[in-house]
């Protein structure tokens, strides 16, 4: 084990890999206890079926990611930047307004109609994200604070416009209307399962994004931003355009999420998915933030956290036929995200606790030395 | 056998991946000036923070007076008489400077401060010792000096009688260092017992009486000063033979390569402006230094001039073309390279690599990259041309995390991008700041070359022996002015320390005929 430890010290990813598995086994921990506090005659069973439903609903699994995946990279990139988007909730529902619009209001094709309805999600997105990122870039505002702002401003705008649009809006039924089948994502054909290829569009552009980050110029200048943006400054980059740039690009991938959620096909034939215009700020925004932190950012790890989270979350609702209400797999839902989140955040404090327990040999007390004294 | 006032014995202080103190003992007598000699990284701060109960020793046991003591913090270490001015002051800049001395130790009845016999014992300590402060001055308004004898009087107050000085005259002009000095010894005669760390060998020479040097953790051995000579001492410090003189050919001038007028800057912290009216030229095959205390406007002075601050009125022309207001891009790309004073902020991108770093300033060229897209061979034979031509020293080579790189490789990188990269003009601020002799010497020989290649060199610098060895002219900068134009081949310490205290200023019409 110690030899492990090691070799893991010295690949920064595998490393990385390491600590998210922790910390997602610290989450479980936690997720357990609650569900043990809950209700402890079922707990057992029920966590059970919280962890390995997922597997037999596996074309859901990776439907209900799809969304998770895209507002994740919304946040995940940013973050490289150093730039915390807390917006993607707002972009990820305006880029779902911008692909409905198309859908109903645009005739096209069969054969292209669903592809513009995408596109024009995300540059819906890419729009609601440009905003702060100007701001930030131009006026330096804060961009924590005028992204949250967005998220109301977005929500409640985009609830007048579809409330506003007969075409778009029922009334009655206090939802959108549904959409044409041309405007739907062609389904992967799994029955009982709205999983179509949103979800290969969605991890390609998780690997377009990391060769983005790692092998071009921009991605060079970003991370330098993120990790030191005096250095960066001093380099000569452009800060200011690539703030507007970053943030752009992380509201195209909330803006797709969006349309991705919007445009799946239904299950059932002859309907669709739909929007209810309540007055509520969309949860995969936020979703997108824990998805965000436990891939540490990265678009790879993105991928695989968003699967994690959307996999607990199919779970979870497979978990209530023991007997627990919604509200607490919710909870445990929410606890095993968060816990397993910000455990990656104490990721350093994780890797210290692990040397300790595993090299008892070594002084007690493990003191960080003032790396500019004692180097 | 001797009567030692505190004896470590067989210190061993280890770090993850590094033995800080290896088996080291060291013996202070009451009433001596006790040196503590080694490079940065020799670890001199590592003993003395076991020593004043910041770090637990893993072997070995401190005595005082002979009896074994437990130090498991500041605390103890203060109730054993011990006390410690740190390099970096500890001090509060918003409470004066009777609250910072009396700060942890406030005399109070049932929880309401007792301030009127503090404010006595501290006047009678600084009549005492010659140690003038104003009680009620606030620290941030005082001077660097006079924060240090706020720190002094801190040690008197807690009647402290071993005293421990880290690096205490990296911050003072000439003067204030004498009389430090002559402080200290009056320490010493009234029997208070001192620990000096250094590694300026003038400074031990002068007013220690023994020294003890340690080498990467080692103890290289224990000397009583007027038996040993100041190469022996560097020797033992540093394991060979160093040359403290740097040599330099006569050169001639060439054409004015950067030329500023009328420089002003704002300044952050208070009204004035930090940067008052600087004119000079700098020419081709000149190291042109900017001396001063820290805090008079240099690096204020060097922000405006790279770019990465603003000016608020002159001119810079570089080259003969005015970039005054030019991106930081466009002043690179014009033939300025500029070795930043805070190279962990500026300098480097930690956490990126070595060849990361190394191309930090020309990633964006065609060499480097096609269509966006970063030519990863290019980068890594570049990196490898640089680290095999500088000598850069690294785990990995190329992919060595940046933030693991000791910090005479990192500024050797750092050096090795700046001069490698086309330029006429060198700006190289502290280049030599915390970094070992060995890495010292080797800085210097690169900057007199560069001045040599024909190259201007503007070095802005708070070592006064960096500043006399390697300028062939040298600016004095005081509160935002240059207040003195000096030839280093004419002029001496005493009159640069002068004009770095204000104490001594050229009228402007000795400037114009200097100029």
């Amino acid at each position: 084990m110690q030899v492990n430890i090691k070799k893991a010290g010295k690949s920064k990813g595998f490393s990385a890999f390491t600590a998210a598995l922790l910390a997602v086994l610290l989450g479980l921990v936690f997720g357990y206890i609650i569900m043990t506090i809950a209700s402890p005659a079922n707990s057992f069973l029920g966590f059970q079926k919280l962890l390995m439903g997922g597997f037999k609903r596996i074309g859901d699994v990776f439907y209900y990611a799809t969304p998770i995946l895209m507002t994740g990279l919304a946040v995940g990139f940013a973050f490289k930047m150093g730039l915390f988007n807390i917006g993607a909730s707002g972009q990820y529902t305006m880029g779902m307004f911008f692909a409905l619009y198309v859908g109903f209001m645009w005739k096209l094709p069969d054969s292209v109609h669903w592809l513009v309805c995408v596109l024009a999600g995300m540059i819906g997105g890419m729009f609601w994200g440009l905003i702060p990122g100007i701001f930030k870039a131009l006026l330096n505002v804060n961009e924590v604070i005028t992204s949250i702002m967005f998220n109301y401003i977005g929500m409640y705008l985009v609830d007048m416009l579809i409330q506003g649009n007969a075409t778009m809006y029922i009334s009655s039924k206090t939802r959108t209307s549904y959409l044409p089948a041309s405007a739907q994502m062609p389904s992967l054909g799994i029955t009982n399962s709205s999983v179509n290829i949103s979800i290969f569009i969605a991890i390609t552009a998780a690997l377009i994004l990391f060769v983005v980050l790692n092998k071009t110029t921009f991605g060079y200048e970003l991370k330098a931003t993120g990790f030191n943006k005096y250095a960066s400054a001093y380099a000569g980059m452009n800060g200011k355009r690539n703030i507007i740039l970053t943030m752009a690009i992380a509201g195209a991938m909330a803006g797709l999420g969006g349309a991705f959620a919007i445009l799946a096909p239904s299950t059932i034939a002859g309907s669709s998915m739909t929007y209810e215009p309540v007055s509520v700020i969309a949860a995969n925004g936020f979703n997108g933030i824990a998805v965000a932190l436990l891939g540490n950012s990265s678009p790879i790890g993105i991928i695989f956290s968003a699967l994690f989270v959307s996999h607990i979350q199919r779970g979870g609702t497979l978990a209530s036929l023991y007997g627990y209400k919604p509200e607490i797999i919710d909870v445990v839902i929410a606890v095993i995200i968060y816990f397993s989140a910000f455990a990656m955040l104490m990721n350093a404090m994780v890797g210290n606790l692990i040397k300790k327990l595993f090299s008892k040999n070594q002084s007690e007390k493990i003191l960080p030395a003032d790396p500019k004294e004692e180097a | 056998m001797e009567n030692y006032i505190i004896e470590m014995l067989n210190i061993t202080k280890e770090f993850p991946g590094i033995t800080a103190n290896d088996d080291i003992t060291l013996c202070l007598r009451k009433g001596e000036i006790h040196a503590l000699l080694g490079e940065n990284g020799a670890g001199k701060s590592t003993l003395m923070s076991v020593l004043f109960g910041l770090y637990q020793a893993e072997k070995g046991e401190i005595r005082k007076n002979g009896m074994v003591v437990k130090i498991n913090n500041p605390n103890d270490a203060n109730d054993l008489g011990i006390g410690m001015v740190h390099q970096h002051f500890k001090l509060i800049d918003i409470f004066t400077v009777l609250e910072n001395i009396i700060l942890g130790v406030e005399p109070n009845k049932m929880g309401f401060l007792q301030k009127k016999e503090a404010r006595e014992k501290v006047i009678k300590l600084s009549k005492q010792y010659g140690l003038e402060v104003n009680p009620d001055a606030l620290i941030e308004k005082i001077s660097v000096g006079m924060q240090q004898r706020v720190e002094i009087l801190k040690m008197l107050y807690r009647e402290n009688d071993i005293l421990i000085f880290d690096e205490p005259t990296a911050v003072l002009t000439p003067q204030e260092i004498d009389e430090l000095m002559e402080i200290m010894r009056e320490f010493a005669r009234e029997g208070k017992s001192i620990l000096f760390i250094t590694h300026k060998l003038n400074e031990i020479m002068a007013v220690a009486d023994r020294c003890t040097v340690l080498r990467k953790g080692k103890l290289m051995g224990d000397v009583a000063i007027k038996d040993t000579t100041k190469e022996e001492l560097s020797k033992m410090m540093v394991g060979r033979d160093v040359n403290f003189k740097v040599h330099k050919k006569t050169k001639e001038l060439g054409d004015v390569v950067l030329s500023v007028k009328n420089i002003k800057v704002s300044s952050k912290i208070h009204s004035n402006n930090a940067v008052k009216n600087v004119s000079f030229d700098v020419r081709a095959g000149e190291i042109l230094c900017l001396a001063g205390i820290d805090g008079n406007g240099q690096t204020e002075f060097v922000s405006a001039l790279t770019g990465l601050e603003k000016t608020s009125s002159g001119i810079i022309t570089l080259c003969g073309r005015d970039i005054t207001k030019a991106t930081i891009r466009t002043r690179s790309i014009s033939g300025m390279s500029h070795i930043p004073e805070d190279r962990h902020k500026y300098g480097l991108v930690l956490d990126y690599s070595l060849e990361e770093n190394l191309v930090l300033q020309r990633y964006w060229r065609p060499e480097f990259q096609h269509f966006g897209f970063i030519k990863s061979n290019a980068v890594r034979s570049y990196a490898e041309k640089l680290i095999k031509q500088y000598d850069v020293r690294s785990g990995q080579g190329p992919i060595t995390p940046m933030r693991s790189m000791s910090g005479g490789n990192q500024q050797k990188a750092i050096l090795a991008r700046e001069i490698d990269k086309e330029h006429e003009l060198l700006i190289a601020v502290q280049p030599t700041r915390g970094l070992d002799i060995g890495a010292i010497e080797y800085i210097h020989k690169q900057l007199v070359a560069r001045r040599d290649a024909g190259k201007a060199v503007l070095l802005i610098s708070l070592e006064l022996e960096e500043v006399m060895n390697l300028s062939d002219r040298i600016l004095v900068m005081y509160e935002g002015e240059i207040v003195g134009e000096l030839d280093a081949k004419t002029t001496t310490v005493q009159e640069l320390g002068l004009y770095m205290s204000g104490a001594k200023r050229s009228t402007a019409k000795e400037n114009e005929n200097a100029g």
